[in-house]
């Protein structure tokens, strides 16, 4: 193919026109979930559909009244905290996945991307909100969310002393932990905003000096990335279960990342060309899309079954505890999710997207686009409530803060959608792009 | 019985995408293409029906599946219990990795038998090779040609158009 500078014949620049009826539709997930969180708030302050915690405040006996009502309250902000770090957790890796998308394409030369690079680009919009609003919820929030930051836990004077816990001292403590946190946010901004502005200088001029700069900053945010990404998950998701371990939970919480990435990376493309933008996008380009959906839903099986299994054949105690508080502790409150996330997450996709037909139809992509997003989310849900909410979790509030990090992330997103051309149109590969086969 | 074919030779895959469009628009029946490598797009430039062997695959694959299952539930279950670790007869995480692999072998081997069986492609086969040079660097387009060879002359010019370096003839003794 033909990789030199010159712009394909036909193709002109187009920018993304962001329509009074897109942003309404944005601000109407805020607002529905605004409504959803009110709606969970006033639920949790009426005592509906929290049979767990009544059951114990009359185990307790006399200790009712007052301080049945201040521990219902110290309950609700917990809820509230860990839903805030769980949906935006959850919204931060995929921000990070566009980079990473676009990181592995550069180094892989790979030229039939190139078509929804900018979206992938646009992904990256939600590192800096989120990463703040990561920074302060912890601040804030942090003892609701981390058993091992609770005050005298590794003091071994102290009645709450935790020999296990305190073991892992060095490595969970506060100020540690902060550094880690807001060094792999600053790499990932940082990588992110580089390889943002390497792409638009290309489109301003032309060449492939830019790509080949791209192409450094790409590896090195690679290599980072595969050390940042493991090391943030054992932070930000497995040290909410701080007696537990599992050496498979890096690979675990990358593989949801990137295949919701990949996702909503066809989501939008799907919807793009829908509106009626990238006219060179076609249904070759949607089925890669969907093999790599297709492959990455499998390869987040294996390394769920991966970790599965080594618990539960080993049996051990103090590993086994993780599966059987989703599987049943907690009088059953997980059960149905952790069946539904093997569902939702493998069985659906898999089935789905198997034949080839079903990749190069856009509305099964986008339904199947759809459960992947909101099947992972629930795969986060898994990975942080049993370990912090105990039986106190519900749905309600965890979905209205879903639907207002989803509203927010949409806005900042095509907000830099809509900031350059929706196709770069410099890139040495673009042609290739266009032409592209499956 | 023999059987004449023009040969048209093509240095580049794109040169040949346009050239294979182009012929088959100006109505001629293209025989075969020979690549010393698959090339993206080429089927449905020659259009060519696409293949049923996935289907074939998933059954195949479905095979496995269940065999592995019958067979780990029958031999640990039935035929000769263990107890293993303390865990059920019957235990499907268990199962699954075994299940996977006869899944993906059952499913390789279906396939390749399938795909050789329905090719005619068995030990000591002999082919016809149209141009040694298809299994290097050329592109190679055969057009069959009638018993007299009329059309040789506007198919050279045809194929010469449309970017082919040179045109042979060959016969074929089948």
């Amino acid at each position: 193919m033909a990789t030199l500078t010159h712009q394909p014949a036909g193709l002109t620049a187009e920018r993304l026109v962001i329509t009074d009826g897109a942003r309404k539709i944005f601000f109407s997930f805020i607002i529905a979930g605004v409504v959803l969180l009110a709606l969970g708030i006033l639920a949790a302050l009426m005592g509906w559909g929290v049979e767990h915690h009544e059951a114990a405040g009359h185990a307790a006996g006399a200790a009712h009244g007052g301080a049945h009502a201040e521990e219902c309250h110290s309950v609700l902000i917990k809820r509230l905290m860990v839903s805030l770090w769980h949906s935006n957790l959850f919204f931060v890796g995929i921000s990070a996945v566009g980079t990473v998308f676009m990181a592995i394409q550069y180094v892989a030369y790979a030229g039939w991307s190139v078509i929804v690079k900018r979206i992938a680009e646009a992904l990256s919009a939600w590192i800096i909100p989120g990463g703040v609003i990561m920074v302060v919820v912890f601040l804030v929030g942090r003892h609701d969310i981390f058993h091992w930051t609770h005050e005298g836990i590794m003091d071994p004077k102290s009645e709450h002393y935790d020999a296990i816990i305190a073991g892992k001292s060095g490595f969970l403590s506060v100020p540690f932990y902060l550094i880690r946190m807001v060094s792999y946010l600053v790499i990932w901004a940082t990588f992110s905003w580089k390889l943002r502005q390497l792409s638009l200088q290309e489109d301003l001029h032309g060449g492939t000096y830019w790509f080949h700069k791209s192409i450094t900053a790409a590896a090195l945010f690679l290599v980072l990335y595969a050390v940042t990404s493991s090391m943030s998950a054992w932070d930000w998701a497995m040290s909410v279960d701080p007696h537990w371990f599992s050496t498979m939970f890096g690979w675990y919480v990358f593989a949801s990342w990137w295949v919701t990435g990949i996702s909503v990376i066809a989501l939008t493309a799907i919807f793009l060309k829908q509106a009626g933008y990238l006219k060179a996008l076609t249904t070759d380009h949607l089925h890669d899309l969907g093999k790599l959906m297709f492959g990455f839903s499998i390869f987040w099986t294996y390394v769920w079954f991966s970790q599965f299994m080594l618990i539960w054949y080993a049996n051990l105690p103090e590993e086994a505890v993780y599966y059987n508080q989703r599987m049943g502790g907690f009088d059953g409150a997980y059960t149905p999710f952790f069946y539904g996330n093997l569902f939702v997450n493998f069985v659906f996709p898999f089935l789905a997207l198997m034949t080839r037909d079903a990749k190069r139809q856009m509305i099964m992509m986008k339904i199947v686009c759809i459960a992947i997003i909101v099947g992972h989310w629930s795969d986060f849900y898994l990975m942080l409530m049993p370990g912090t909410l105990k039986g106190e979790n519900g749905f309600l509030i965890e979905l209205g803060i879903f639907a207002i990090f989803a509203g927010a992330f949409m806005l900042m997103m095509t907000r830099r959608l809509a900031q350059a051309n929706l196709v770069p149109l410099n890139h040495p590969f673009l042609d290739e792009s266009i032409h592209h086969t499956t | 019985m023999t059987k004449r074919y023009a040969l048209g030779i093509f240095e580049d895959e794109d040169v040949l995408l346009h050239a294979i469009e182009n012929i088959r628009a100006a109505g001629v029946k293209i025989h075969d293409v020979f690549s010393p490598f698959p090339v993206h797009g080429i089927d449905d430039a020659l259009g060519i029906e696409r293949s049923r062997l996935p289907i074939a695959a998933f059954f195949f694959g479905l095979t496995g599946l269940s065999f592995a299952l019958w067979m780990q539930i029958y031999m640990l279950g039935f035929d000769w219990p263990m107890n293993i670790g303390g865990k059920p007869h019957i235990s499907l995480p268990a199962f699954i990795p075994v299940s996977f692999e006869l899944t993906v072998l059952f499913t390789a081997f279906g396939m390749m038998i399938t795909f050789y069986t329905i090719s005619g492609l068995f030990p000591k086969i002999k082919t016809n090779v149209m141009d040694v040079r298809a299994t290097d660097d050329k592109f190679v387009m055969a057009i069959e040609l009638d018993e007299t060879s009329s059309q040789l002359p506007s198919l050279t010019e045809l194929l010469r158009r449309n970017g082919a370096s040179e045109v042979n003839q060959k016969e074929m003794t089948e």
